[in-house]
């Protein structure tokens, strides 16, 4: 379910790009998808109305229209907004002097409190701080014996009352004793409660009148869907949280309820929970975020990457020539300096899926370029620009002048060609159509297969059968030129 | 069934707080005399999408509408609700929603699901829902690894009267399945439902000791476990899909329990589920009290969902 989205995404994004100008109706059509793929992130619907809107509003500004690369600029201001949305990054928890600084954790039934309970204690204590856990939960079943064998795992003292029903005590006794065994932070787990139910609610309420908590975080499940906003809202209403922390990221939930949850409380997220062991909770990162919820990786990162490196207005340039086959060994040059730099980035891009296929075989080595670069430097202006011109001697000299031999110059020269050609037929199409081509360009012998420690490098099994038909047929014809 | 009322009664309340702050109700939007048309299916599927029902199948059901709407089979808005009924209804034959039985007890049930979705809970509440009718009930405690889960569960034996097989924390949690099939047979239960700890369906390691849990039960007792019950937290969305999927590969679920439906959350998602993995649902939990479990009815599932 989750690929043929992100497979969509990825239709959206080609499509855009390869139209060159885009429309109106190009960026709607854009947005229907960006929509769906939120819903299906568990993004609130409301939520997801009001951001489309303001998405389209931005990507309708010239910014789009003019650009080059009209999908890869969408995807960029749909991810910046989200980004923004979720953001800022503010892990910090604000210590009050004197001591102590006392959190509360609150939220529905089964989020991860107690044991957020338990890994912010760990968190506290590799701060320098020395914090007191209170066990406030007096509803669910051993729940205090859960919180008393996490501190003992820890060695953080918990305060709890196994005969008291009264959670508004219990809280205040543990403020009191951490007060009196100097311990500066206070973590108080409170039991589970739907944000419904107006007595626990309530409750709750006079736990936060009696003890004043410096911060009050929000503990929610990462897999919680439409109904994230109430809860939130409701939560928010009563309490005035400080912050969220999202729980359970560990698994593949999309997680747009941290989306949804920022929307309605505006209250930053603090942390994430990624596993059940204490050490597991992390700082939130809005970015990362921002491409799990669009079911992409960091898609968006890597398209910034690929477009410093791919100067737009050289590729403008470059589009024209190949669009009229006047490609010259320069030009060849450039494209194989950019593809040795989008090289660096195909570990990153291989774990997107569909995009991560077109990168194999893209391996261009450093000592590969740099013969490239030297054969192509050997040649005259003339020579480069037009590639007919060099015969049997201009190739012995040019092999003579990079310190190769006359067959690695006729290889180039062949792969060259064709590259030429490919290009004519390939302009025009849209960044991933791109793609595919320069994975053919990879593909293709740069030396007519003639040498083997020149080769591009390649990967499946397939493509090393057909490097063997072409090194035969290569190997032959130079001879027979020679 | 007089018992359905309360739970209406229950959903109702909890939806009607949220109803104010996030969207309207259906009903609100079917009024009286009004003629469908595309804006009015537009607003529906904001609700079934609402209910955590999905793009995928709440489009479809949208079709559904759309086609027999063209057909004229229905016209005013008034007939949307017993028409979704009707279609959503037939995803749960009766047959489908009954517990599976031995033919010679035991009865086993075993209960999975993600961490902190209500399994344990689910367990008291089970073992309470059959003693009541009668049945001699004893509960494996297989959730080893959670901090106090055993004494949990220990609590709600004591709390429904009915026995349990417990080891000691951080035990090998097939060990505790295999001595509760023992007892099981031994002292003549009528069923054994065993808890397990909770597990993301990413996680393989885990899945695979579920599975082997599964089998030194299959091992044990012929034809066991009877059931596999899901436990799922209707509070949550899309990603349930991919629990019931992974679930379903390790150790083959036969039911959905739905708990936590006393939220306003609708657990439209177990219409996806049904849908694209068909799995039917079983249980709803209505509370964290022993007695907050009902057996699914559709239709008044379906009454909530568009109330
Ligand atoms: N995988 C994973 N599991 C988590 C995470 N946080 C909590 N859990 C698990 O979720 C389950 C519920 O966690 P608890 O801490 O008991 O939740 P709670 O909010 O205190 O529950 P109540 O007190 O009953 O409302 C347990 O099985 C935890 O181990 C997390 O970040 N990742
Ligand atoms: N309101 C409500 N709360 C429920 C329901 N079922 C379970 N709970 C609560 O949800 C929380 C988690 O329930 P557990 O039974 O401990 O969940 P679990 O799946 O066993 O959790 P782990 O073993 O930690 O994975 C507890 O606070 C329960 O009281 C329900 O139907 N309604
Ligand atoms: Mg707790
Ligand atoms: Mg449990």
């Amino acid at each position: 379910m989750f690929d043929s989205l992100t497979q969509k995404f990825n239709n959206v994004f080609r499509s855009l790009s390869g139209r060159g100008r885009i429309t109106e109706d190009n960026v709607r059509d854009a947005m229907r998808q960006v929509r769906t793929a939120l819903l299906e992130a568990d993004v609130n619907f409301k939520v997801v109305k009001d951001f489309c809107e303001s998405v389209t509003q931005k990507a309708l500004g010239a910014e789009v229209i003019k650009s080059l690369h009209p999908g890869q600029m969408m995807i960029k201001i749909v991810n910046d907004e989200l980004t923004q949305l979720m953001g800022p990054v503010d892990s910090r928890i604000y210590y009050v002097s004197p001591g102590p600084t006392v959190i509360l954790l609150a939220g529905l039934q089964g989020s991860g409190k107690t044991t957020t309970a338990g890994k912010l204690a760990k968190y506290l204590v590799s701060k320098g701080k020395k914090p007191l856990l209170v066990a406030d939960d007096l509803q669910r079943p051993a729940a205090i014996l859960q919180l008393q064998t996490l501190g003992e795992q820890l060695g953080v003292p918990v305060h709890c009352d196994f005969d008291s029903k009264d959670p508004v005590k219990v809280a205040v006794k543990g403020v009191h004793v951490a007060r009196s065994s100097d311990r500066d932070v206070v973590v108080l787990d409170t039991a589970g409660r739907l944000h419904i139910d107006a007595d626990l609610m309530d409750e709750l309420g006079r736990v936060c009148k009696a003890v004043t908590p410096h911060q009050i975080y929000l503990v929610c499940d990462s897999m919680t869907g439409q109904d994230a906003v109430n809860s939130a809202k409701e939560f928010n209403d009563q309490l005035e949280l400080d912050g969220v922390i999202l729980t359970k990221l560990d698994g593949d939930a999309r997680g747009g309820a941290a989306l949804s949850v920022k929307a309605v409380t505006g209250k930053p997220i603090k942390f994430i929970g990624v596993g059940e062991k204490l050490d597991k909770l992390e700082e939130f990162h809005p970015d990362r975020m921002a491409g799990r919820i669009l079911g992409m990786g960091d898609v968006v990162s890597l398209v910034e990457k690929a477009q410093e490196q791919f100067d737009a207005e050289e590729a403008e340039k470059l589009q024209q020539k190949m669009a009229k086959g006047q490609l010259t060994f320069d030009d060849f040059l450039k494209q194989m300096q950019m593809m040795k730099k989008m090289g660096g980035m195909k570990d990153i891009m291989k774990l997107i899926p569909g995009i991560g296929s077109q990168m194999a075989g893209m391996d261009v080595d450093d000592g590969e370029i740099k013969r490239i670069e030297a054969i192509v430097h050997s040649m005259t202006k003339k020579e480069r620009q037009n590639p007919d011109l060099i015969d049997a001697s201009r190739r012995r000299r040019i092999a003579r002048g990079s310190g190769t031999e006359p067959h690695d110059v006729s290889g180039l020269v062949k792969t060259f060609n064709q590259t030429r050609q490919m290009m004519k037929t390939m302009s025009g199409m849209g960044m991933m159509g791109r793609m595919k081509a320069m994975k053919q360009l990879g593909n293709m012998d740069m030396f007519g297969g003639k040498v083997p420690q020149m080769k591009i490098k390649q990967r499946s099994k397939r493509k090393k059968v057909d490097r063997k038909k072409k090194a035969k047929g290569g190997q032959s014809r130079s001879k027979g030129r020679r | 069934m007089a018992l359905f009322s309360r739970t209406i009664e229950k959903l109702k309340n909890g939806l009607r707080k949220s109803r104010d702050k996030i969207g309207n109700s259906l009903k609100t939007v079917l009024t009286l005399g009004r003629k469908i048309d595309e804006e009015l299916l537009e607003q529906l599927e904001e609700q079934l999408i609402t209910a955590d029902i999905g793009v995928e199948t709440s489009m479809q059901i949208i079709d559904d509408l759309r086609s027999a709407w063209k057909e004229k089979k229905i016209a005013a808005a008034e007939d949307i609700i017993p028409f979704l009924k009707q279609d959503l209804i037939a995803c749960w034959p009766e047959r489908d929603r009954q517990l599976k039985m031995a033919d010679q007890p035991p009865t086993v049930v075993m209960i999975t699901g993600v961490n902190g979705c209500g399994k344990t809970t689910s367990v008291g509440k089970l073992s309470y829902w059959l003693s009541q009718q009668g049945h001699k009930v004893v509960l494996g405690a297989c959730d080893t690894f959670r901090a106090a889960a055993v004494e949990q569960l220990s609590i709600w034996s004591k709390r429904c009267d009915v026995q349990i097989v417990k080891h000691q924390q951080d035990s090998d949690p097939a060990a505790v399945a295999f001595d509760a099939c023992e007892a099981a047979l031994a002292r003549k239960t009528d069923f054994l439902i065993v808890d397990t700890a909770g597990r993301l369906h990413t996680q393989q390691n885990l899945m695979r000791e579920l599975t082997k849990i599964r089998d030194v039960i299959a091992r044990k007792i012929p034809e066991a476990p009877h059931e596999v019950i899901q436990v799922l937290d209707a509070t949550t969305g899309q990603n349930a899909i991919n629990q019931a999927k992974m679930f379903t590969q390790a150790v083959n679920v036969s039911g959905i329990m739905l708990a936590k439906l006393d939220g306003t959350a609708k657990g439209g998602i177990v219409i996806a589920i049904r849908n694209q993995i068909n799995i039917p649902v079983k249980f709803i939990g209505i509370g964290e009290g022993p007695e907050d479990i009902e057996p699914f009815d559709p239709e008044s599932f379906v009454e909530a969902l568009f109330s």
